[in-house]
């Protein structure tokens, strides 16, 4: 697989940029996956040119990362976005970020019905907010947890909430 | 003459607690609690090939009150246990556990916030498998152990288990790692280490003594 751009993915950049001045900040390739880089300011306003007026219908996958003390980066949080062109056959993966503190960004659940769940997992794991969202709260963390587990400063073995149980002895059973 | 002339090989003597420990041993009926890899290893003993019938055990039932035998087959997370405690609570005495595999019995490569570490830290076990999974000979012979076991130790009315108020398993700890110690991110991506804060410095990589 190259990592050229192909001509597709930069006039569609293109027009994404003349439609959002500074909103696109790069667009990448990796082993076949395009990537567009986003200013987390015009990040659903992409989106949402992307759904109606370039075919992108479909959204296969939204998830996030914390990118704590990673190398060369300074936004904390990515998100990300993998856009299904049905019609065409095009993909692409739509690139924002969030800091801290009250990690943010706009929910797309308007735009595409089937990031409800994922948003909220999202939420779940990692406390970034999707404003707007319907029914933004857990999914698969029990309601009364306390913390995000899958960011980096989440100590790996939790903070005791495996260990708050109370013990069955044979007699009691 | 002896009882055993008059009557000859018509009948045999024995106790009371033996015999009832003969017939609850002889007629296992599981509780499959097969919560991850280990469940499947559990079918595959209920299967023709290895056959749990041959023990008597093939009476697989989902719902715990007509079970006397829980099989707990997989890890076990946080959200999961008040579920087993309460399955465990609605089976009828006597009953018994086996915990099989690495992650019920220990939690096993799963070191995580959310996974037990070890069922038997919250609830009664009599039979340790080790695998990940174990092979449904391993399965196999964790229920003739505990045949054996019922068998030493049965009770007609189950009272083997009446004084045993102390919980048996690994006390649970509150928490494993020390708040001070912190375990921020890799700090470097390219070895994995990991940063602990300099006035809590120790060595062995920061495990908690």
């Amino acid at each position: 697989m190259s990592n050229e751009i192909p001509p597709v993915i930069q006039a569609l950049g293109e027009a994404v940029s003349a439609e959002f001045p500074g909103g696109l900040l790069a667009i990448t390739t990796f082993r076949g996956n395009h990537r567009f880089h986003v200013c987390p300011k015009h990040a659903y306003g992409v989106l949402k040119y992307l759904r109606a007026r370039a075919g992108f219908g479909m959204l296969i996958d939204l998830s996030a990362a914390d990118y704590l003390q990673y190398p060369d980066l300074e936004d904390r949080y990515g998100i990300w976005y993998c856009l299904l062109d049905v019609d065409n056959g095009r993909r692409l993966i739509v690139k924002t970020t969030a800091n801290d503190p009250d990690p943010k960004v706009e929910s797309v659940v308007d735009l595409w019905e089937g990031a409800n769940w994922m948003e909220r997992e999202v939420y779940d794991m990692y406390g970034i907010e999707f404003l707007h969202h319907p029914d933004l709260r857990r999914i698969l963390l029990p309601d009364e947890f306390v913390g995000y587990p899958l960011r980096r400063d989440y100590p790996m073995r939790g903070k005791g909430e495996r260990h708050n149980f109370p013990v069955l002895t044979r007699a009691e059973g | 003459m002896a009882l055993e002339d008059y009557l000859g090989d018509n009948i045999f003597v024995t106790k009371l607690d033996e015999i009832a420990s003969w017939c609850r041993k002889n007629s296992l009926w599981p509780m499959p609690f097969a919560t991850a890899c280990c469940g499947i290893e559990l079918m595959a003993t209920g299967a023709s090939k290895h056959d749990i019938a041959r023990f008597g055990a093939e009476a697989m039932r989902f719902t715990p009150r007509q079970c006397d035998l829980m099989i707990v087959a997989g890890r076990v997370v946080m959200k999961m246990v008040p579920v087993l405690q309460r399955i465990w609570l609605q089976m009828p005495e006597p009953k018994w556990c086996i915990s099989m595999g690495a992650c019920a019995s220990s939690g096993g490569v799963f070191d995580t916030y959310s996974v037990v570490q070890g069922i038997d830290r919250f609830l009664p076990v009599d039979i340790y498998i080790p695998g990940c999974p174990p092979r449904p000979e391993q399965l196999l012979q964790a229920v003739i152990d505990l045949q054996d076991k019922i068998q030493r130790t049965g009770t007609v009315f189950g009272s083997e288990f009446d004084r045993r108020f102390r919980p048996e398993g690994p006390r649970p700890l509150s928490l494993e790692i020390p708040l001070n110690l912190q375990i921020v991110a890799p700090g470097n991506f390219e070895t994995s280490t990991r940063l602990i804060s300099d006035s809590n410095k120790q060595p062995g990589g920061g495990q908690p003594s």
